[in-house]
């Protein structure tokens, strides 16, 4: 890989660009050997190797706000673009790597205190290169008696995963990780200093407890975007509950899905169910969010003959139910969580029977897992579905990885794509017939006869797809090739997407056409006037300064 | 460099091996610790089917050759490590402790 220098930029004008934000870091905290720039590749790139592959230039990490603001002005004398991580764990989404080409990586790292954090209150305040493992060590060791939120890897970044619209699986405030913050602090790209919401009041002492502020709420504006640098952000936390409780009711009947998720949807919305819903099929084999572990270590479960013959003859998924019946496997399967004191969630789990029972009257129950709350650090490294504890794991990192059962070549990454249905059977249906269909017309395999959803953001249902990176250029031209055609498919059918790898954000902002694409047009105009040298992640998310918007002839 | 000699002075290898434990701890356990579940346990598990132990910890033949080449190279879905993360002087710290088992 040879780096590539910003856009306009000669290779004189860059070194000293370099030089200069040398003089800010030091010489240390500035890459720009061949050998250090290549670790900010991006290890899942779609394009690895290939000439389409995004690529840094150098890297610069600050350790402090005042170093960051500095970084900034210089930028804008030298014209050389910045791309800020926080860790740069957004391995999927396009990792460590800028969004154009030549971009300097501002690796925010080595900011990395946990500023501070609030028990009784229930809230923290941490830098960007605060990890989930961070904040939980800190929780453990001081004793406090607080939970965080973990999404499926848990080293990336608290800062990182609530900027690109990342979640977990605690309860719905918690899990949607930008709604659960409270608080931020931005370098923009003049290189001044703001806070948000209440922040904005000097000595403010509910910086961390208030989101609102006065006049616009301005907070989403810094997510998914460049129009500043984040370097400190407040994050709401649940209080250890008493006891945790896991219900399984399982359905017998294809039909039974309509029910199921009206119910889900009446439980969930009144807060009768308090923690993730994991959605399995034990027909399909579909792993949900508790199963996926054991799926990827030991491999899915070997089919009958009678049951590879409906899979030869390509039969619908309601077809599967005399099989399913005849062998008594559960169609559908959910495991619904409970977090409190025992008494409540056992009414909880008792109220979510009665209401199913009259729905779906030869539906089933036993109870999962339960937990009473404090555990011990030995038993939270055991657990299987560590997530559902607000314990941070690395477990989905088995995904593509060499396995016993699976005797392919292991993956060299992954990527996904997440498209929104609405809390309705009725559509996960039509998603699965048209989006099935789709993906096999573009040679890729969807891994399930019928897909169930992943279940973070409460009122939507998460249709994932998940394509391997491959040690193949042709395969990953392949996936290459899809992403966009699925977005496009899935927004005919109003199915939209929120987030994306970095190769794909263009083709994803294309589907926001509403009214003439008005909103990525919104968009281009505030970066006009927060970032008007575009110094700021060009590209990210689309979004490029006018210069360039004009070399790309938009 | 850092690989034990003879007269190498016994507290800064001390020193060096907790170093390198720290660095284990942090970057390597929640994927290789002897947990069987854990992916890169059980990758290597699949990998080598009983011909070397699948954690880490356990192994005798890691050299500090691999051990540079996997951490700044990666390997499958592992990613590699940036200096931010993993410092030249970490790097040789956990090929101490990866190598040699403990100070005697």
């Amino acid at each position: 890989m040879d780096a590539p220098l910003p856009p306009a930029v000669d290779r004189a004008a860059f070194e000293a660009a370099l030089d200069a934000f040398a003089g800010v870091v030091g010489h240390e905290w500035v890459f720009r050997s061949h050998e250090d720039v290549a670790l900010y590749r991006d290890a899942y790139s779609p394009a690895w190797g290939e000439a389409e592959e995004l690529l840094p230039s150098a890297a610069i990490a600050p350790a402090t706000v005042e170093e960051v603001q500095a970084i900034v002005r210089l930028a804008n004398t030298h014209q050389v673009p910045l791309y800020p991580i926080s860790t740069g764990k957004n391995l999927a989404y396009g990792g460590s790597a800028p969004a154009q080409s030549g971009t300097v990586v501002l690796d925010l790292k080595r900011m990395n205190r946990i500023i501070e954090v609030n028990e009784k209150q229930g809230y923290c305040l941490v830098e960007p290169g605060v990890s989930y493992y961070d904040l939980y060590a800190y929780l453990q060791e001081n004793g406090i008696k607080l939970w965080i939120d973990v999404p499926d890897p848990g080293w990336g970044s608290v800062i990182g995963n609530a900027l690109d619209k990342g979640s977990g699986y605690t309860t719905p405030q918690f899990r949607a990780h930008f709604d659960a913050h409270c608080g931020m602090e931005v370098v923009l790209a003049d290189g001044e200093v703001l806070r948000t919401g209440t922040g904005g009041v000097p000595g403010s002492k509910t910086w961390q407890s208030f989101k609102m502020g006065l006049g616009p709420v301005i907070d989403g504006l810094f997510v998914h975007s460049n129009y500043g640098i984040v370097t400190k952000m407040g994050f709401w936390l649940m209080p250890e509950p008493e006891a945790y409780l896991e219900g399984i009711v399982d359905f017998q009947h294809f039909d039974d899905l309509i029910p199921l998720i009206d119910e889900w949807s009446y439980l969930e919305n009144s807060r009768i169910i308090s923690g993730y819903p994991d959605f399995q099929s034990p027909i399909f084999g579909t792993p949900g969010m508790s199963g996926m572990v054991d799926m990827l270590c030991d491999g899915p479960g070997q089919p009958d003959a009678e049951y590879l013959a409906l899979m030869a003859r390509g039969a619908e998924p309601e077809d599967y139910e005399p099989y399913a019946l005849a062998h008594g496997i559960p169609f559908w399967r959910m495991r619904f969580v409970y977090y409190g004191p025992k008494r409540v969630i056992a009414e909880q789990w008792a109220y979510t029977q009665q209401r199913y029972r009259a729905a779906v009257p030869d539906v089933r129950f036993a109870d999962g897992d339960s937990y009473d709350f404090p555990i011990d650090r030995d038993m939270a490294k055991q657990l299987k579905n560590a997530p559902l504890l607000g314990v941070p794991n690395m477990k989905t990192f088995s995904l593509g990885a060499r396995a016993a059962w699976n005797p392919a070549e292991p993956s060299r990454g992954h990527a996904w794509t997440t498209l929104l249905l609405p809390h309705d059977g009725r559509e996960l249906i039509k998603a699965n017939r048209i989006l099935n269909k789709a993906l096999k017309d573009a040679g890729i395999f969807s891994g399930f006869t019928f897909n169930t959803p992943f279940n973070n953001w409460e009122r939507v249902l998460k249709f994932v797809v998940i394509f391997q990176i491959s040690q193949d250029p042709e395969e990953n031209r392949k996936l290459r090739e899809a992403m966009p055609k699925i977005f496009a498919i899935a927004a005919e059918n109003g199915w939209a997407e929120y987030r994306t790898h970095t190769m794909f954000q263009d083709a994803l902002r294309s589907t926001y056409a509403f009214n003439d694409h008005v909103v990525p047009r919104f968009h281009d105009r505030l970066k006009d006037a927060l970032d008007p040298n575009g110094i700021l992640a060009p590209g990210r998310y689309g979004i490029f300064p006018r210069h360039m918007r004009k070399e790309k002839g938009a | 460099m850092t690989q034990p000699s003879d007269d190498y002075d016994a507290a800064a290898r001390v020193a060096l091996f907790q170093r390198g434990r720290a660095v284990y701890d942090k970057w390597c356990a929640p994927a290789h610790d002897p947990i069987a579940d854990h992916p890169g346990t059980a990758a290597l598990a699949a990998k080598y089917g009983g011909e070397k132990p699948p954690a880490l910890l356990d192994r005798d033949d890691l050299t500090a050759e691999r051990i540079r080449e996997v951490v700044r190279g990666g390997v499958s879905v592992m990613p590699f490590f940036r200096k931010t993360e993993i410092s030249d002087a970490d790097l040789e710290a956990l090929i101490a402790f990866l190598t040699d088992k403990g100070p005697a």
